[in-house]
C-alpha cells in the first residue's frame, strides 16, 4: 500500500502546521500551503505559496499533486481567518475577507481535490468549522456565519461526492491556544470555556484525534458529519 | 494572420481532444455509441448525449486531458453550465471555443 497523499491548507503555523508534522510523522506525503513562506521545513513535506480563495492557485496545487503522485487521499481544509468585532463596527471589506478565505477557500479546494480523488474512487475531506457556530457566539457574526456556511457545504458536498467514494466531514474545535485567539482578552475566553461541557482550551492533539477519525480508511460510511469538541453542540 | 491560424489549429485540436473524452465517458457510463460525433453534436440539454453526472465526468476528464496536452491548469467550471442556450458545454464546438479562451487567458 503506497503512503497516503495528504493536502493541508494553512500550514504555516498553528493547527495546520501541527497536522502537517503529524501526518508526515505517520508516513504521509504531505503538501501544504499558506499565503507566505513558513519558517520550518520537513522531509516528506512540500510547501506551496497560495491564497486559498484563489481558485487558479487551488487548481495549480492539485495539478502539481497529480503530476507528482497521481492521486490524492486526504484534504484537510484548515486555512481560516477569524474576526472578533461587534457587527455594528465591522466593515464590509472585513466580512468579505472572512467569507473569501473560510467559505470560498474551502469550496474551491473541495472542488479541485474531489476531481483528483474521484479518479481513485477514494477520498477523505475534512473541513474546519467551530464551536462558535452552535454557541451563536456574539461578537463574531461574520466568522460564525462563514463557519456555518462551511457546515452546510460539508453536508451538501458529502451527498454530491458520495458516489465517488469521497467522504466530507467537519471538525468544530473549541478555542485552541494558537495565534487565532491570541488577541482575545482572557476573560472572554474564560466565559466561552464556561459554556462548554468540558471547560478547558482544546489542544492540538484533541483536533488531530478528530481528523484522524474522519480520514481513517474504516470511516468510509461516515460523511456529512460535524464533530464539535468539548461537548458543545 | 499566423495568430489566427494558430488559434484555428488549436480549436481543431481541442475538438479532437473533446471527442476522445466524449468517447471515453460514453464507454465508462455505458452510453451507447451513436454515429460519428461532429463538433456540432449536442452534449447536454435537449437531445444531448449526457445527463448532468456524465457531463461532470466529461468536464473533469477534459480538464485533465487539456492539462496533459497544453500544460496549463484550467478549471472549466462556469456559472452558465446548466443553461440550455448559453452553456459552454452545449456542443463540442462551444466547449472547444470556451476551453481555448481559458487556455489563452492562462498563457
Amino acid at each position: 500500500m503506497p503512503s497516503p497523499v495528504t493536502l493541508i491548507t494553512g500550514t504555516r503555523k498553528g493547527i495546520g502546521r501541527s497536522l502537517a508534522e503529524r501526518y508526515v510523522g505517520l508516513g504521509h506525503a504531505v503538501i501544504g500551503c499558506s499565503r507566505s513562506e513558513p519558517e520550518w521545513t520537513l522531509d516528506g513535506y512540500t510547501h506551496q505559496i497560495a491564497d486559498v480563495a484563489d481558485e487558479k492557485a487551488a487548481r495549480k496545487i492539485v495539478s502539481s499533486i497529480r503530476k507528482a503522485h497521481g492521486r490524492l487521499d486526504n484534504l484537510i481544509n484548515n486555512a481560516g481567518i477569524a474576526m472578533m468585532n461587534h457587527s455594528l463596527l465591522t466593515p464590509a471589506s472585513a466580512v468579505r475577507d472572512v467569507l473569501e478565505t473560510n467559505v470560498l477557500g474551502t469550496f474551491v479546494f473541495c472542488r479541485e481535490a474531489a476531481k483528483l480523488m474521484k479518479k481513485n474512487s477514494f477520498g477523505r475531506i475534512v473541513n474546519f468549522s467551530t464551536v462558535a457556530v452552535p454557541m451563536r457566539l456574539e461578537g463574531e457574526a461574520a466568522y460564525v456565519a462563514s463557519k456555518a456556511a462551511v457546515v452546510s457545504l460539508t453536508q451538501v458536498l458529502a451527498r454530491e461526492f458520495a458516489e465517488y467514494g469521497i467522504t466530507v466531514n467537519a471538525v468544530g474545535p473549541t478555542p485552541v491556544q494558537t495565534d487565532l485567539i491570541g488577541a482575545v482578552p482572557a476573560e472572554k475566553i474564560d466565559a466561552l470555556l464556561a459554556r462548554q461541557a468540558i471547560g478547558r482550551l482544546g489542544t492540538l492533539d484533541d483536533v488531530a484525534n478528530a481528523v484522524d477519525f474522519f480520514i481513517r480508511p474504516e470511516s468510509g460510511f461516515i460523511t456529512g458529519q460535524v464533530l464539535y469538541l468539548g461537548g458543545v453542540g | 494572420m499566423s495568430d489566427q491560424r494558430n488559434e484555428a489549429q488549436e480549436i481543431v485540436g481541442l475538438n479532437e481532444l473533446i471527442i476522445e473524452c466524449v468517447n471515453d465517458v460514453r464507454e465508462q457510463n455505458d452510453i451507447a455509441p451513436g454515429a460519428d460525433i461532429s463538433p456540432d453534436a449536442r452534449l447536454f440539454g435537449r437531445e444531448g448525449m449526457f445527463e448532468s453526472l456524465a457531463l461532470v465526468n466529461l468536464i473533469t476528464s477534459l480538464e485533465e486531458a487539456i492539462e496533459d496536452k497544453f500544460d496549463v491548469a484550467i478549471s472549466l467550471a462556469d456559472e452558465r453550465a446548466m443553461s440550455q442556450n448559453r452553456s459552454p458545454y452545449r456542443t463540442i464546438a462551444a466547449l472547444a471555443e470556451y476551453a481555448a479562451e481559458l487556455i489563452a487567458e492562462q498563457r
